[in-house]
């Protein structure tokens, strides 16, 4: 054997899987080298989740074999892949929360250890990684990073060779992030190999040293990060080149838009977050971003916003009008428009079909003849212009919202929200979950009717995004919103410091 | 072992095939019944649904009967329809049938014998109030408390029932009815009577009006923005929510709608074919417009038909009764028989049934 096989930890061949038509792995082969972090990179639906679930023993391949520490490698189970030395963190936590760190780790466990001698091990782990976590705190009172170190500990406690980490740094902010950068590149440089799925390019050039790009469940190629780009791995990733909106110039600040106050407003559920000390202005042309991890009040503001919830104690001006008290209708029809979070179930519904769904927001009533018959002719026109402005991927208007992929609903929701030509656009995580090349797509238009005139609120939990295209950037934490900088003047240490400072 | 998989796209074809298999079955099964009871099944399936459209003895008396008996259930199910569309649950229809005939006929016989032709229509608008005051019940009691409105519309009905046993017996009792139960005749009044349009058939005003309202519903569902506000709370409460509608005035509006057509329903039925009021007054159509609607497919033509497709069980299970002595309650089970085979049915139309693995 030649010197580079013997430097091969895990190895996988000519794997292929496939759902009924649509082939999720095609003829998938990668190597992943000792004490190395491995980077696989691909937008939504390119096969990631797909193959570690099969290194994870999750899913069974149609054909193709691995190798793991030089034996055949096919594990059954989750089970068996840790008996033989893989471990997981997966994206969405599997944690008890009524229990505590501690007990978590303690029924996560195959083999029966010692309480005290558990104990012990998770300690020294959790301190020579930097794994801060206390143990008897109960799980539902820990952030999304403290979560994801019990995770974390979790895999590591069972000493695996190769640990796969899913999309990790989707739920925590910069400050978090570097800490788990941290441990990963100690856990590497000490043996460990690290299989680290994500789309975030910035952080896959800080951190990997190599990264295996997919495309549409193909491999495109291996690439080394820390010689390329973040818009070069991303044009291999997308296969084709992708544009930057440019931010808008904001204007004069004498039109001031929006003015929200909010002092406290309780949730209606026990699990919402209580928003306070709210106190923000948007003039004209501008796109203010609201950062902050999720689960901080972005929901909760979003309800205020739209109307969905009302609230006495809170002020929202809207140019001369105070909006506080009108519905979601009546807000639109003062020019208010609004995209929530949530595509399926709120913002669109899936067992309407799309000229339904264009129906859901029509403050103007285009859509409607006199004594509210509905004009279907308009209807038709309006949905058939968002398919094809906004490169809706669908069979027609006439298809059911839910036959459309996430990214291409997404577009049709933006779509419909700016067709209603608004003032005021109010957009929640607009490309959460969506590819690339969309995502790119919908930021365009977003900024475009910014620069006609229209004023932007874009909530988003992707950092990225809003320091590109907003001019002032606010940031959400425990319910506060921290007062709007302008994005040039910010720095992102500071960021860190206002995400991660006031969450602990 | 077996395992439902949801169909990505529900086939209107298939859809289409549920209600049809579902009365296939239920001859089917039906005929077994009949065969256990001791009568020759060929011939009762014959007499229930082929007789009353085509044996030259009865279906001159038959097939307007169809449309006699079709047209209270139509109209039910109509209302009832709009409600379901919207998740609103109104199960007591019954109730608000006899409200609205009790309402109706208790305005027309207090003005007994006076003539005028104002009576007729306002004794029809005072039937509609009844049935709606009815449902308004469940209605306030849904909206401001959140109380279930499928026990409250079912509760109402037992209530319904003891006022009509009190209205037949008590108040609306005919004073020269030589204290028999039951009210004056209506058909006998003639500013109240709901009388045949066509001689010789009993067919009233109120077929007619199911007909038109059929094509009300189809504009009101298919072509009218509250139509889609109805459906859309009805797929998404959230949804609706964020459109700026307000769930409580829509739902409110689904059962006081549903209720008014039961009362109309109910009214045209006093006026009209039963001729007045007595304890045994309804038949159950407030019931059997539930099935009706989902045969129908929450749909109006599709109501229409399945109304029609109902009526003619009645008729023919009439037919079996006197000439094959078949029990009334035989005719019931197979009524119910086709709603268990449609919404059976609709398990295969809305998922796919896969054996699960080897193991």
């Amino acid at each position: 054997m030649n010197k580079k096989t013997e430097n091969i930890l895990f190895q996988c061949t000519g794997i292929n899987k496939e759902f009924g038509s649509v082939k999720a792995n095609d003829d998938i082969s990668i190597n992943v080298r000792n004490s190395q972090i491995h980077a696989l990179l691909g937008e939504n639906g390119a096969g990631k989740s797909t193959l570690v679930k099969i290194i994870y023993g999750l899913l069974q391949p149609d054909n193709g074999s691995m190798d793991f520490l030089n034996k055949e490698f096919s594990p059954k189970s989750p089970k068996d892949a840790r008996a033989q030395g893989v471990g997981m963190v997966f994206q969405h936590f599997s944690l008890f929360e009524p229990l505590t760190a501690f007990e978590n780790i303690l029924l996560g466990l195959d083999k029966e250890l010692g309480e005290k001698e558990l104990h012990e091990s998770v300690v020294t782990l959790s301190e020579s990684y930097g794994l801060d976590v206390n143990l008897s705190s109960f799980i539902g009172d820990l952030s999304a990073g403290e979560r994801q170190r019990v995770e974390i500990i979790r895999a590591l406690i069972q000493k695996p060779k190769l640990l796969i980490m899913d999309e990790p740094t989707s739920v925590l902010t910069p400050f978090e992030c570097e800490s788990l950068f941290k441990t990963l590149k100690k856990l590497a440089s000490e043996g460990t190999s690290i299989l680290y799925i994500s789309h975030k390019l910035k952080e896959i050039a800080d951190l990997c040293d190599t990264a295996s790009v997919l495309r549409k469940g193909a491999i495109v190629g291996e690439y080394d990060p820390k010689k390329m780009t973040a818009r070069e791995l991303g044009e291999i990733m997308v296969g084709q080149s992708l544009f930057e909106p440019k931010r808008p110039v904001a204007t004069n600040k004498s039109d001031r838009v929006l003015s929200v106050k909010i002092n406290e407003v309780k949730p209606d559920t026990q699990f919402g977050v209580t928003l306070k000390n709210i106190d923000l202005e948007v003039y004209q042309s501008e796109i203010l971003g609201i950062g902050g991890v999720a689960g901080n009040g972005q929901e909760e503001l979003m309800q205020i916003l739209t109307g969905e919830k009302k609230d006495r104690s809170v002020s929202i001006k809207y140019m001369d009008y105070n909006v506080e008290m009108l519905n979601p209708r009546e807000r639109r029809e003062i020019g208010l428009a609004f995209a929530p979070e949530e595509r399926l179930g709120h913002a669109a519904v899936g067992s309407l079909n799309l000229l339904e769904n264009s129906l859901i927001t029509d403050p103007k009533k285009r859509f409607q003849k006199k004594m509210g018959f509905i004009n279907f002719s308009e209807l038709n026109e309006f949905t058939n212009e968002i398919i094809e402005k906004f490169n809706v991927k669908t069979t027609g208007a006439s298809a059911l919202a839910s036959s459309l992929s996430g990214g291409n609903l997404q577009k049709f929701v933006v779509g419909r929200e700016i067709g209603q030509k608004p003032s005021l656009l109010i957009v929640n995580q607009p490309t959460w979950g969506v590819d690339a090349l969309s995502a790119a797509n919908i930021r365009q238009a977003i900024v475009e009717i910014a620069n006609t005139g229209a004023t932007i609120i874009l909530i988003s939990q992707d950092l990225d995004e809003i320091l590109e295209i907003s001019n002032k950037v606010a940031f959400l934490t425990n319910g506060n919103l921290s007062t709007p900088t302008n994005t040039a003047d910010i720095k992102t240490d500071e960021i860190g410091a206002i995400m991660g400072g006031i969450s602990v | 072992m077996f395992k439902l998989i949801p169909r990505e796209n529900v086939s209107p074809v298939l859809s289409l095939l549920g209600p049809l298999f579902s009365v296939g079955f239920t001859m089917l099964i039906g005929g077994i019944l009949f065969y256990f009871l001791g009568v020759d099944p060929f011939a009762a399936i014959k007499m229930i649904f082929w007789d009353p459209l085509m044996s030259e003895t009865f279906s001159t008396y038959s097939i307007p009967q169809i449309f006699i008996k079709g047209a209270p259930l139509i109209l039910i199910a109509l209302g009832l329809s709009v409600g379901f569309k919207a998740n609103v649950w109104n199960i007591g229809a019954e109730g608000q049938y006899i409200m609205g005939a009790i309402f109706g006929a208790s305005f027309a016989l207090s003005l007994y014998p006076l003539e005028s032709i104002m009576i007729f229509p306002t004794m029809v608008l005072m039937g509609i109030i009844g049935g709606s005051l009815w449902s308004m019940i469940p209605a306030l009691l849904k909206v401001k408390f959140n109380v279930n409105e499928i026990l409250v519309s079912l509760m109402l009905v037992y209530v319904a029932e003891q006022i009509l046993a009190l209205a037949s017996l008590g108040f609306l009792r005919n004073p020269d009815g030589a204290g028999f139960p039951g009210s004056r005749n209506l058909s006998q009044y003639s500013s109240a009577s709901n009388s045949e349009l066509i001689m010789g058939t009993g067919i009233h005003l109120g077929v007619l009006l199911s007909l038109l309202m059929v094509v009300f519903f189809y504009v009101l569902l298919f072509r009218h923005s509250l139509g889609f506000k109805i459906k859309l709370l009805g797929n998404s409460p959230k949804a609706s929510g964020f459109s700026g509608d307000n769930p409580n005035k829509l739902i409110f509006l689904c059962l006081t709608l549903s209720g008014s057509l039961a009362g109309l329903a109910g009214i045209m039925e006093v006026a009209g074919p039963a001729g007045q009021i007595n304890i045994d007054f309804n038949v159950g159509y407030g019931f059997t417009a539930i099935i009706v609607a989902f045969l129908g497919r929450l749909n109006p033509v599709g109501i229409f038909f399945a109304g029609l497709v109902m009526a003619l069980t009645y008729v023919g299970g009439e037919l079996t009764q006197f000439m094959l002595n078949l029990p009334a309650a035989a005719i019931q089970v197979f009524q119910g028989m086709l709603l268990f085979f449609l919404l059976s049915f609709d398990l295969f139309v809305h998922y796919k049934i896969k054996l699960k693995g080897n193991k």
